[in-house]
């Protein structure tokens, strides 16, 4: 019988375990392309390091927070008035949800109009929207946890969106809900939505997106790869690992640095208690990513033709999203020709849209 | 193994894993689905004492669950309707400076009988009745 074969003994005793050359090789051949417009790159990661702190600033708040309609208020009011240091990491919750829905937009429309979505990239892309879509029911859950007047009705008009979808509506608003009417049920829901169900989702759909990210690496825009082409050189390239890295980190204390100054100078604000026999209050808006379509919704009428303004809305949005996702196979005609003009127009179009609309609901 | 007897394990084992999926997915389904409370059905309210409402001022009334907003249009005139807007579900006021009623959330704008004057929301208010029984003021469903 042929003896067990002992490993060699100059490995280390983590290398034995864990076989962290294979790691350290592949860290130095991963390399970025260095261009004009490598800035960009960076908002991927700053936005996935302002994830990393909603979960780690969440997981704080989970140690006071009561989610029931008697005692959400006032366990926020705590949090931020007797906890020590509360006050500043319940800000940093806020603004760092902000923060990141920003970076992911901006994210976004850089892979966009730097064409970095093209094959074979589609389902990069796919992860991305459907990721900065969670994001977005990060955002809307998470406002309803402290229970505060604006927040209640956010929840009620957000919910009752959901009720004008035909056939399913009245089930999907309840489902949300938990009952007739945003409630106390509601409050229990969303938290567990908030806590549980979108944060595994999330990660799943993370490591996909980065691990898409990883086999296919940095896309360059097509304009840099010509110019090359024309030139004969290749795309000068820098190392990931210490180069990107680094700076990479520096653009996360840069991040943590706006972070930390908005949550200090601007600290969150808790508003009033919710009361359900109250009237909606003057002035009343949702968070700035959600200005765009509740202004839309103001400017429609009561009725279009035979229909309640609400479906048009609802319809609309629904094929302006589909319409986004799919953005990499219309991108391209049959013959595999880029629509070059069409993606920078679309994308044009709606970074117009969202911003004037959310400059129109926020002053109108 | 020959090909008849090899679709039959496959069919076997695909079958069995569909079922039990279907089977743990059905009480989840159904978990998830919020059972009925029922409320005890309010057909009457009182609303409080006369001279607690100043004229051409509201105020809002709890009605079981619901929100009614209850409006003193004059002296002597009162009139309810569910506060709840007909568009998406926010709670209306009164707004003394126009005598109509005002929802926040999208500007949806109703007159003192209930009926949409401008804004998105696409029906009236549904109206409630006010009785006044000596100095107190009642609100009751209309038949
Ligand atoms: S909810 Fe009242 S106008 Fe939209």
């Amino acid at each position: 019988m042929a003896a067990v074969t002992e490993p060699p003994q100059q490995a280390g005793w983590f290398e034995e375990r864990l076989g962290l050359a294979s790691l350290r090789a592949f860290l130095a051949h991963k390399t970025v392309p260095v261009h004009a417009q490598t800035l960009w790159y960076y908002f991927g990661g700053i936005t996935l390091f302002l994830f990393v702190i909603q979960v780690l600033t969440g997981t704080l708040l989970l140690l006071y927070y009561r989610p029931s309609p008697a005692e959400a208020y006032e366990s926020v009011q705590f949090i931020m008035t007797r906890v020590q240091f509360g006050w500043l990491i319940r800000s940093i919750h806020s603004w760092s949800a902000n923060l990141m829905i920003l970076t992911a937009f901006v994210h976004m429309f850089s892979v966009v109009f730097l064409r970095a979505f093209r094959r074979p990239r589609e389902l990069t892309w796919l992860s991305g929207v459907v990721l900065l879509g969670l994001a977005l029911a990060f955002g809307f859950s998470g406002y309803l946890l402290p229970w505060n007047t604006i927040s209640y009705f956010a929840t009620k008009v957000g919910t009752d969106m959901a009720a004008a979808v035909p056939l399913v509506g009245r089930n999907l608003a309840r489902f949300l809900r938990g009952g007739s009417d945003v409630g106390g049920a509601t409050l229990t829901r969303f938290f567990g939505f908030h806590v549980a169900v979108l944060p595994g989702i999330t990660t799943i759909l993370l490591l996909t997106h980065l691990a898409l990210v990883q086999k296919h690496g940095m896309s360059s825009p097509p304009r840099v790869l010509e110019e090359h082409r024309r030139t004969g050189g290749a795309i000068p390239q820098m190392p990931f690992f210490p180069n990107f890295f680094l700076r990479e980190l520096m653009a996360w204390y840069g991040a943590l640095g706006v972070l930390g100054a908005m949550a200090a100078i601007f600290p969150w604000e808790l508003g009033v208690k919710a009361d359900p026999f109250a009237p909606a209050p003057a002035g009343i808006r949702p968070e700035w990513y959600f200005l765009a379509p509740f202004y839309t919704l103001k400017l429609i009428p009561s009725h279009v033709w035979i229909f309640e303004g609400e479906l048009i809305g609802l319809l609309g949005f629904a094929l302006l999203a589909l319409w986004w996702v799919a953005l990499p196979f219309w991108a391209v005609n049959s013959q595999g020709v880029e629509r070059t003009r069409w993606v920078t127009g679309a994308g044009v179009a709606l970074v117009g849209y969202l911003a004037t609309f959310s400059a129109l609901g926020y002053w109108r | 193994m020959d090909e008849p007897r090899r679709n039959l394990v496959r069919w076997l084992l695909g079958g069995g894993l569909s079922a039990s999926l279907i089977s743990f997915l059905y009480p989840a389904f159904k978990f998830m689905n919020p059972p009925d409370v029922p409320e005890a059905s309010v057909n009457e309210v009182s609303a409080g004492k006369v001279q607690d409402l100043k004229p051409n001022t509201g105020k809002i009334v709890k009605f079981g669950s619901l929100p009614v907003l209850l409006v003193r249009t004059t002296e002597t005139e009162w009139r309810a309707f569910s506060a709840v807007c007909t568009h998406l579900n926010c709670t209306v006021q009164y707004k003394e400076s126009s005598h109509q009623m005002w929802c926040a959330c999208h500007n949806g704008l109703y007159n003192l009988n209930g009926q949409v004057v401008s804004g998105p929301p696409p029906h009236p208010l549904e109206a409630y009745s006010v009785h006044i029984r000596g100095d107190e003021v009642v609100i009751s469903r209309r038949a």
